[in-house]
């Protein structure tokens, strides 16, 4: 993030509470109430403890989908009769927001961070496969001829020709699935669990009206979500990934 | 015979390729693929290596019928065959996954040396010439002692200055290592510089129209009547008169 | 990796084989734990056919739709040309993309208590998540596509006299376009289901609700897959669509 993201940021905030004086608002708060509510966490302790919580759901429903969906996906890549039978319900699958299985997740796992963990399996389950398998489709001919050339058994050439070649998409693949892990935590934090930072949002909202904690949520939640983004996408200038961008 | 083309046919759907080929070739020999782009050369050199199974007939090496690739005849992309995430070192060494480490890392220095990529070793393809890629592939290819190889156009992405010095390369390699080489080309002027006979194929579906020896000790002078007489006679065979 | 004979018949045969091992499986499951809850796909058929017959369904896929093209129409006609405000004038993308990528991570589902004060309980709370969740996608995707609007038409463009406003509506809109449509379409899937969450929360119609309503008022398991099932394979038809626009225009 260069300096004039910074500069950025604080004429937005600047914009947002010239809004929020100018009209008066009473409901919406402006930033300044939301950091001091940000603030009042760190004070109560619970600063820490939400945003640990919520990255402790996202992070075992994140790798849970990664240790399934990339396997399948490739898996899927490689079997064009294996793709050819399952794809229509994954496809099906897909468009069902992670929300709509919450009466599933409960009936299955129980109300608690099961269920929550469930739902950000799911929903970052669909797009790690497909990316996958999406990648694995991509490769370059040549490579794959050039490998079983050499005298490579199926195994090998999977280990050390499909893998690096599709290493490249599959990171930006993973990156965009963290994404949409951590936007689904907040839906995931509304199945009756008492922590987290989605959590935050729906029970300061219902306790109280208190919309300085909701804003600031969403604040912590933004933040979050960019180091997230930012610390995946140093994944992608790693020496044995970067030959795969420089070819766009 | 090394390797013998026995009445290889290949159709893709209803389009006949290739149709009838018969061809043997002798251990050691450099032989040319010469046709216009799209005849069906390139299909006949991934029938040969393996990759593509015949619609009808039979390729053999060493009298056994082709079944798949096999590491015992390289097949030479263009440049774009090495693979980017492997540096130099590491695409030489890529096949040599059964030697032992020491007899590995000479082997890999051995063929730097021969392609003349010393200096380069940890270098990554992307951070190299079209040339130099090219060296590289045939570097990868040589290190594993095959053969044969089979050399698809190996040389068309490269400027034409290059392209002269890649098959003095080639040729000194050859010389060198003692390869049975197959060579696909459209350019009548390097399968007249490189070849001991010229395998001319006429447009698809391609048939063998002649095949012409070329009787030029090596290193050959281009400017040599024989060398003209015989450049002369395969344009003539593809059909084109000498003058623009 | 040679396609094998029946490639083209698999096409249909394999998924339907798998359809049906996948339906015995799921019979069998429901009968073997003896589940009293859990629906079988009996259940969930007979429920499907029960809702079509009570016009309830209709007008709840009608107010889905609405609302899904509402809010989706409007983070395009938004995004679009921010989008390509950004990806043009260096500035814009210097003020505009921090805000961007710090507004973009936040579910759309987050700001439901502010949409609820501004909006309150009716159909334009859902129509203003989808918006949100349409529009930041929308706006990266559409600034990427201007960026990579090939030099030599913005240099043949100028090079005919084009000003600026007419070299952004007559080169890089027309130019963008096809780059565009993968990107659309991913932003429509979003729309999709930002539309589903925010039905389950705020308003009493609609397919999202249908599912939450039929769990609370009853444990209508059967509802409630039957619901997903709508959801699901209606969003696959309209993504479905969305690819045979794709195609249609071929790009350049």
């Amino acid at each position: 993030m260069r300096r004039s993201s910074f500069v950025g940021i604080a004429i937005f905030f600047a914009a947002w509470q010239v809004a929020v004086t100018a009209t008066h608002a009473t409901l919406v708060p402006g930033p300044l109430p939301a950091l001091a509510a940000i603030g009042e966490l760190a004070r109560r302790g619970l600063l820490i403890k939400y945003i640990v919580a919520s990255l402790f759901r996202v992070t075992w429903g994140y790798f849970a989908a990664v240790a399934i969906g990339i396997p399948s996906g490739i898996a899927l890549g490689l079997w064009r009769r294996g793709e050819l039978a399952v794809n229509p319900f994954l496809q099906i699958l897909r468009p069902i927001s992670p929300l709509a299985w919450i009466p599933i997740a409960i009936l299955w796992f129980g109300v608690g961070d099961l269920s929550a963990i469930f739902l950000i399996f799911l929903a970052s389950l669909f797009p790690l496969i497909v990316t996958a398998m999406h990648a694995v489709h991509n490769i370059d001919t040549v490579h794959v001829r050039a490998g079983s050339n050499f005298g490579l058994s199926r195994a090998q050439l999977i280990r050390s020709v499909i893998l690096p070649a599709i290493l490249p998409q599959l990171i930006v693949g993973m990156r965009i699935a963290l994404g949409i892990a951590w936007l689904v935590v907040v839906a995931a934090e509304m199945i009756a669990v008492n922590s987290g930072l989605g959590f935050l949002i729906i029970d300061a909202r219902n306790a109280g009206n208190r919309y300085d904690l909701v804003v600031a949520g969403m604040i912590l939640i933004g933040a979050i979500g960019v180091v997230l983004d930012l610390l995946m996408r140093r994944a992608e200038r790693l020496d044995f990934v970067r030959w795969g961008y420089a070819q766009q | 015979m090394k390797v013998e083309f026995h009445r290889v046919s290949q159709s893709f759907g209803s389009m006949r390729v290739l149709d009838s080929i018969d061809l043997s070739v002798r251990a050691g020999e450099f032989v040319c693929i010469l046709g216009p782009s799209g005849c069906g050369k390139s299909t006949l050199l991934n029938i040969v290596a393996g990759f593509i199974a015949p619609t009808e007939g039979e390729v053999s090496i060493d009298g056994v019928p082709v079944s798949g690739p096999d590491p015992r005849r390289i097949f030479v992309f263009q440049e774009r065959g090495v693979f980017p995430w492997l540096n130099v070192e590491q695409n030489i060494g890529f096949g040599l996954y059964r030697l032992r480490d020491g007899e590995k890392r000479d082997r890999i220095a051995r063929y730097v040396q021969l392609v003349g990529l010393q200096g380069f070793e940890h270098a990554y393809p992307s951070e190299l010439s079209g040339g130099m890629k090219q060296r590289l592939e045939v570097a990868r290819a040589l290190a594993v002692d095959p053969d044969v190889l089979y050399l698809d156009e190996p040389f068309g992405a490269l400027d034409s200055i290059t392209r002269l010095q890649m098959r003095r390369e080639l040729l000194r390699i050859w010389e060198a290592e003692k390869k049975t080489i197959l060579f696909v080309t459209h350019d009548i002027e390097e399968s007249v510089q490189l070849a001991d006979r010229v395998v001319v194929m006429s447009q698809r579906p391609a048939r063998i129209r002649r095949i012409i020896e070329i009787d030029i000790p090596h290193p050959r002078d281009l400017s040599a009547p024989r060398y003209i007489a015989l450049r002369d006679q395969l344009f003539a065979e593809i059909g084109l008169a000498h003058q623009v | 990796m040679k396609a094998g004979f029946g490639i083209r018949d698999s096409r249909f045969a394999l998924p339907v084989c798998t359809g049906i091992v996948l339906l015995l499986a799921w019979w069998l499951a429901v009968r073997m734990t003896g589940t009293k809850i859990f629906p079988s796909p009996v259940d969930v058929a007979r429920a499907i056919v029960s809702l079509s017959e009570k016009s309830l369904l209709w007008s709840y896929i009608r107010d889905s739709l609405v609302r899904v093209f509402a809010g989706y129409l409007a983070g395009v006609i938004v995004g679009m040309p921010i989008g390509m405000l950004v990806g043009w004038y260096a500035p814009v993308e210097r003020a505009v993309n921090p805000v961007v990528q710090m507004l973009r991570p936040i579910s759309p589902l987050a700001w439901m208590p502010l949409a609820v004060i501004w909006f309150g309980v009716s159909n334009a709370a859902p129509i203003f998540l989808i918006f949100l969740g349409t529009v930041f996608p929308i706006i990266v995707a559409t600034a990427n596509a201007v960026r990579n609007v090939p030099p030599m038409f913005l240099q043949a463009g100028r090079n005919f006299g084009l000003t600026t406003p007419a070299l952004l509506r007559r080169v890089v809109f027309p130019a963008m376009l096809p780059r565009m449509l993968a990107s659309l379409r991913i932003a429509f899937g979003v729309a999709w289901v930002v539309l589903v969450a925010s039905e389950m929360i705020a308003v009493d119609s609609g397919l999202g609700y249908l599912i939450i309503d039929a769990r609370n008022a009853g444990k209508r398991y059967d509802l409630v897959v039957a619901g997903m099932l709508l959801i699901g394979i209606i969003g696959l038809a309209l993504d479905t669509a969305f690819r045979r626009l794709e195609r249609a225009q071929a790009p350049m």
